[in-house]
């Protein structure tokens, strides 16, 4: 009988090893297979050059310019909106109806679907205030898309802060804001790092919000202004794989870009790991 | 004094992080609105371009027509006005492409100045008649009465079978297809990645030792943070072919695709939420199985499971919903035929249908309201979906 249920438990551990091992080896042959076929388009002028020859030849330069440009500017926006909220929430907020409700509310912005973001600053920004297609109407799209990511992340991080410090500093006779400045925010602030980083580097990739507030189909120069279209790389690779003008010939532009935008995930994910490990206890993200 | 400074910096600072806790219900409310400000409108509208008219002979007791009706008329599927509630007269369709049928060229004249009263002709000899044409070449005084179209209606939209937003004269708005296809990709896509991720995140929580597990959650973390667009490019590249290969398809751009797709997309999500729910069992609910003789996979099935079921079903909601707002990945490998979906053809998602067409829709026109018609019954199907999430999440907590 015992042995029985041995058996059982043998075949059981032993078959989710192997799906597991499936699971892990279908998301790692994805990385490999667009590294493989990506690294070796990377080379100076295409990381430097604009394209040429209906985007066949060249380089990608605007589109990494213009991603860099949304990844600042979405931040410039949604960082310090993001910590605010978070503060307020963590620090000033008691629990109530208005804590729930804003809680509630953020976790649904956190799962509206990334076109319905794109639909609403075409919407909102672009037609309503008048941005036009722009930097300044992506980014705040993309700004709004990112913030529940930075409202938790900081959230969390504010919480690891041990209630002890703040009573230590009001006993010293700190206000409730020297006290947040002072002691709440410093420490907390690598996690608060993380979440930035990590926020960044989802925005590096969103395709969807961009589609209809920023993102340019060939723009081979740089933007000079907040209302400049730019290229974006998520667009760019949706652009050379499905409606270019040569698909066969784009193909490898297409390889090198998807190696870009996933080195730029992986860079920053390490980047964040790294603060993470050096400063604070781990922030979870969702 | 400098105490008095104090407060009032500190009573402004409160207000402007008090008004920033705000945006994101302000951005919630404000997504509704214009959602709703832009896409209600489409109810209000008649799916007719603007520089058409369709006239009917002045006998004829039908004055109202649907725009599927319609479409059977001009698709010639029915061809008595007995169908549509009117006399037993055969219907006569007269339009700019099928004049030459009726009339010779040298009839309508060399810069086609004629067909006004040609059209008028036509009206009065036929009492079935039914003539569409645009603006300029209607006569000023027509001989016939003109046929009013029904507003879109919501359940014509929902139920609707045909999706053509462009089609001349009259716009067909079903968007029984999109959703159907909505659901069928996501739905196949989960029922994929449900065994699988819920395996892995058993093995992770509770099998793997903590060196393993410590290499592996990160890494499965990071893979939910690569860009749709990529798995879209994946997916076309290496996933579109295979599937063509293996089930011998015309073509590899399938509902099946997209949900393949979909299914590795998922995976990340449902994992970490689930082994997050797993590992938060406590240690002594588990240590008073294995106390009473239990064994580890027992105690697996019998205790950790059900203890974090509502855990892990929030991890599977997530990725339904995650799923269904898909866009760029699914726009890439479904093939977008915006037909009944069915599982080895090309089917179309409502993201996708929003992306793919909202570039080409005059801000304001029919077909731009209609994009985001769409885009509310999107949103509520998410909302309610986010809604639930919560809803487990916090029946979890009170337990």
């Amino acid at each position: 009988m015992a042995s029985k249920k041995r058996i059982q438990q043998a075949l059981a551990f032993g078959l989710f090893r192997i799906v597991s091992l499936i699971v892990v080896g279908i998301l790692f042959s994805i990385l490999f297979f667009i590294t493989i076929r990506g690294i070796g388009v990377i080379n100076w002028t295409f990381i430097t050059a604009m394209p040429e020859d209906g985007m066949t030849a060249g380089g990608i330069f605007p589109a990494i310019v213009g991603t860099l440009c949304l990844m600042i500017g979405s931040m410039i926006f949604a960082f310090p909106v993001g910590v605010m909220s978070a503060v307020y929430l963590n620090e000033y907020m008691k629990d109530s109806w208005l804590k729930r409700f804003v809680s509630m509310m953020t976790d649904n912005l956190a799962g509206v679907p990334s076109i319905v973001f794109g639909l609403f600053g075409m919407a909102l920004f672009v037609n309503k205030l008048g941005f036009g297609d722009s930097i300044l109407a992506g980014s705040l799209t993309l700004g709004l898309l990112s913030l529940p990511v930075i409202i938790r992340t900081t959230e969390e991080a504010l919480k690891t802060v041990d209630d002890s410090l703040r009573i230590g500093s009001y006993a010293l006779g700190a206000t409730k804001l020297q006290t947040i400045r002072r002691v709440v925010l410093p420490i907390a602030f690598p996690n608060i790092m993380t979440g930035l980083i990590l926020s960044m580097s989802r925005v590096s990739g969103e395709t969807a919000p961009i589609l209809f507030t920023v993102a340019a189909y060939f723009l081979p120069k740089l933007p000079t202004g907040w209302h400049d279209q730019v290229m974006a790389l998520p667009y760019h690779l949706y652009v050379l794989t499905t409606s270019g003008t040569n698909m066969e010939a784009a193909r490898p532009m297409a390889y090198g870009t998807a190696f870009v935008l996933i080195v730029i995930v992986l860079l920053f994910n390490l980047l964040a790991n790294i603060i993470r490990k050096h400063f604070g206890r781990k922030v979870k993200m969702n | 004094m400098k105490r008095k400074w104090f407060k009032i910096i500190e009573k402004g600072v409160e207000s402007v992080l008090f008004t920033s806790s705000l945006t994101t219900s302000i951005t919630v409310i404000l997504i509704v609105i214009f959602l709703f400000s832009e896409g209600i409108g489409l109810f209000f509208s008649k799916p007719i371009d603007k520089d058409s008219i369709i006239g009917i002979s002045k006998q004829n007791t039908v004055s109202k027509l649907s725009s599927a009706q319609l479409n059977h008329i001009f698709n010639q599927d029915l061809t008595n006005w007995k169908a549509f509630g009117g006399k037993n007269d055969s219907i006569q369709l007269l339009s700019i492409n099928n004049i030459g049928d009726y009339f010779a060229e040298e009839e309508l004249g060399s810069s086609f100045e004629n067909i006004p009263n040609k059209i008028n002709e036509f009206v009065q000899k036929h009492p079935g008649a039914i003539v569409s044409f645009s603006k300029t070449y209607m006569p000023k005084q027509f001989a016939g009465k003109l046929l009013e179209i029904n507003n879109v209606g919501v359940w014509e939209f929902l139920s609707g079978k045909l999706w053509y937003p462009t089609a001349q004269p009259v716009a067909q708005l079903g968007v029984l297809p999109l959703i159907l296809g909505t659901v069928l990709v996501s739905l196949v896509a989960i029922l994929m990645a449900l065994p699988l991720s819920i395996a892995c995140a058993i093995y992770l929580a509770e099998v793997a030792n903590s060196k393993i597990r410590n290499i592996l959650k990160p890494l499965i973390e990071l893979l939910a943070g690569i860009p749709s667009v990529v798995y879209g490019f994946f997916g076309l590249i290496v996933i579109v072919p295979e599937v063509q290969r293996i089930f011998n398809l015309p073509v590899g751009e399938t509902a099946f695709t997209g949900s393949i797709v979909l299914a590795i997309m998922a995976l990340p999500t449902i994992i970490t939420v689930a082994e997050d729910a797993l590992r938060s069992v406590p240690r002594s609910t588990k240590e008073a199985s294995l106390a009473l003789g239990a064994t580890h996979w027992q105690t697996i099935v019998r205790v950790c499971i059900p203890t974090a079921k509502s855990g892990i079903a929030a991890g599977i909601i997530l990725g339904i919903g995650r799923a269904i707002g898909e866009t760029m990945a699914v726009l890439m490998v479904t093939g977008n035929a915006s037909t009944m979906p069915s599982l080895f053809a090309p089917a179309r998602t409502i993201p996708a249908t929003i992306a793919a067409e909202l570039g080409e829709a005059p801000s304001g026109g029919l077909h731009f309201k209609a994009l985001f018609a769409l885009s509310i019954i999107l949103f509520i199907i998410t909302f309610g979906i986010n809604l639930s999430v919560s809803y487990v999440k916090n029946k979890n907590k009170s337990n």
